[in-house]
């Protein structure tokens, strides 16, 4: 057990509370109401339970511990992302050498070489796949086929490697350490896919971009921005080395970001005419579901706070 | 009781893990798959994965009654994967040559419905092209004619053929569906029975996750 630094250790806390919180919700409403069917409410509860257990308990455990969860979660969602989008059978080697980015790009967070970390995927790895691909030899859909590795790369393994990273950022704030900086991340991550929900379910009218997404509204996109960046102002210098300005500025940033995450992977799910990403979590669908947010808040996050304090 | 021991072992510590991590399975109406046999899993044939992920599904204390029908003259070819195949898998071997005498073609198989086990049958007869459906061969009716009470289920399998086509030794993680399907009557016609399970397989290719990812080229 490394030392959990008290900040870290009381907002882990407040999410189980808040978590314990929404199952005494979810049976209430099934004592309500003993007819109506709560089974997909239930399945995402329990879900939330064991992902939040997990990342807890990856981040107590130790710092490698957690990168080499980071790294496995990358995994995961490359090979969704991969199972669902159009690839050629011709790329199988080209695929496998791209699974293979994922040890390496880890390896270079758990070592803190920033430098390497930061141009790996987005260079060497661009410039590899490609090479790799045209030693196998087939043209045909060869553009589509390097764009659409190239994507699923970036967005799985790039970006979700950012989360891994903060855990090597020098503790700016003592209190809080880097568990700080990545549990406030995915909170308000997290906390505004919720808001944008009720706030859109309560007052929603004015759609967005019909589109891609029927149910984002207007009223629902700016209650759930308003709503985290008031959070983020409260609760940032509490769990990072940001002022409440910056709180305040990183929560828009948080807010925009994952409302946008969320309509990217809406929008391939659109194209390839499916509703959810996989199977992978009961209630929720496939990883990349979870994800989508993420994926777009965390590398935007990172840099916010790389630039301002580190 | 050795061959069972091995199979649990076997499955347990190697093919439910690389299931489980290595490919990742989106399964469709897994309460249709028969618990009990006299019972037949009729599933398409991409790769010699298919077998492996159709058992994986069965909790470790059904699993030895969980028999893949296969090629004699492919998995008995040599002594080491002829040991493996009968032992650890528990495949019952098929003759494909011997088309003249159902009765001793299909002995182990009868044998083995009495039993009450639960047989895999691929009516493509081989891996073919991947991803593709090949004609299906009526064997599964000459062996079930006279057995009308089998529970015949059909199952869809898909992008395991992308994970480890026909031909190539390096395993490549992907997420595969496996779609299973209501069981279906055997009646009294061959023809019928593939006309049918032909519908079927095609209902449930169109519930795959992962499908149209090989449409394109």
């Amino acid at each position: 057990m490394i030392n959990v630094p008290q900040h870290a250790f009381y907002a882990m806390c407040l999410v189980l509370a808040l978590l314990l919180l929404a199952t005494v919700i979810r049976l209430t409403l099934k004592a309500c109401n003993p007819s109506r069917d709560y089974t997909e409410l239930r399945q995402r509860i329990q879900s939330w339970w064991v992902m939040i257990g997990i990342l807890f308990f990856v981040l107590l455990a130790s710092k490698n511990v957690a990168i080499v969860f980071f790294g496995f979660i990358s995994f995961l969602a490359l090979k969704e992302f991969l199972s669902i989008v159009p690839t050629r059978h011709a790329d199988r080697r080209a695929v496998f050498w791209a699974y293979l980015s994922i040890p390496v790009q880890y390896y270079w967070v758990s070592m803190g070489w920033y430098g390497m970390f930061i141009i790996f995927i987005p260079v060497y790895v661009f410039l590899f796949i490609p090479i790799r691909m045209v030693l196998i030899g087939e043209t045909r859909g060869f553009i589509a086929s390097a764009g659409v590795l190239h994507w699923a790369l970036m967005l799985t393994v790039f970006s979700i490697s950012h989360i891994a990273y903060l855990l090597m950022l020098p503790d700016k704030n003592n209190l809080a350490g880097g568990m700080g900086l990545i549990i406030f991340l995915i909170f308000c991550t997290q906390f505004n896919d919720v808001a944008q929900y009720v706030w859109g379910k309560l007052f929603g009218r004015h759609k967005i971009i019909p589109k891609v997404s029927p149910n984002k509204t207007w009223e629902g996109f700016v209650g759930g921005l308003l709503t985290v960046a008031v959070f983020a102002s409260f609760i940032a210098p509490w769990l990072t080395p940001l002022s409440w300005r910056e709180g305040l500025v990183v929560g828009l940033i948080i807010a925009v970001a994952g409302f946008m995450g969320d309509l990217v992977i809406s929008s391939v799910k659109r194209d390839l005419q499916i509703k959810d990403t996989g199977q992978l979590i009961p209630g929720h669908g496939g990883l990349l579901d979870r994800m989508d947010s993420l994926m777009y808040t965390a590398p935007l996050f990172f840099h916010f706070i790389y630039y301002l304090h580190y | 009781m050795m061959a069972r021991v091995l199979k649990i072992i076997f499955f347990a510590f190697i093919v439910k893990p690389v299931v489980l991590v290595v490919l990742g399975l989106n399964v469709g109406n897994r309460q249709n798959l028969p618990r009990k046999g006299p019972a037949v899993v009729v599933a398409n044939h991409n790769s010699h994965l298919d077998t492996l992920v159709l058992m994986s599904l069965y909790p470790l204390l059904d699993i030895h009654r969980i028999r893949p029908v296969a090629a004699a003259d492919y998995f008995l070819s040599n002594r080491l994967v002829a040991w493996f195949s009968l032992n650890v898998i528990g495949i019952i071997p098929l003759e494909r040559k011997a088309r003249s005498r159902p009765k001793v073609l299909f002995e182990q198989c009868e044998k083995a419905l009495d039993n009450g086990d639960v047989l895999i049958i691929f009516p493509e007869g081989s891996r073919g092209q991947p991803e593709q459906l090949g004609t299906l061969k009526r064997g599964v009716y000459h062996l079930l004619k006279n057995r009308q009470d089998t529970v015949l289920t059909p199952v869809v399998m898909h992008g395991l053929g992308r994970a480890l086509p026909r031909g190539d030794g390096l395993l490549v993680p992907f997420n595969c569906d496996v779609m299973v399907g209501e069981s279906i009557a055997i009646g009294a016609d061959g023809q019928e029975l593939i006309d049918n399970l032909t519908i079927a397989y095609k209902t449930l290719l169109d519930q795959c996750l992962t499908r149209r990812s090989s449409d394109v080229v």
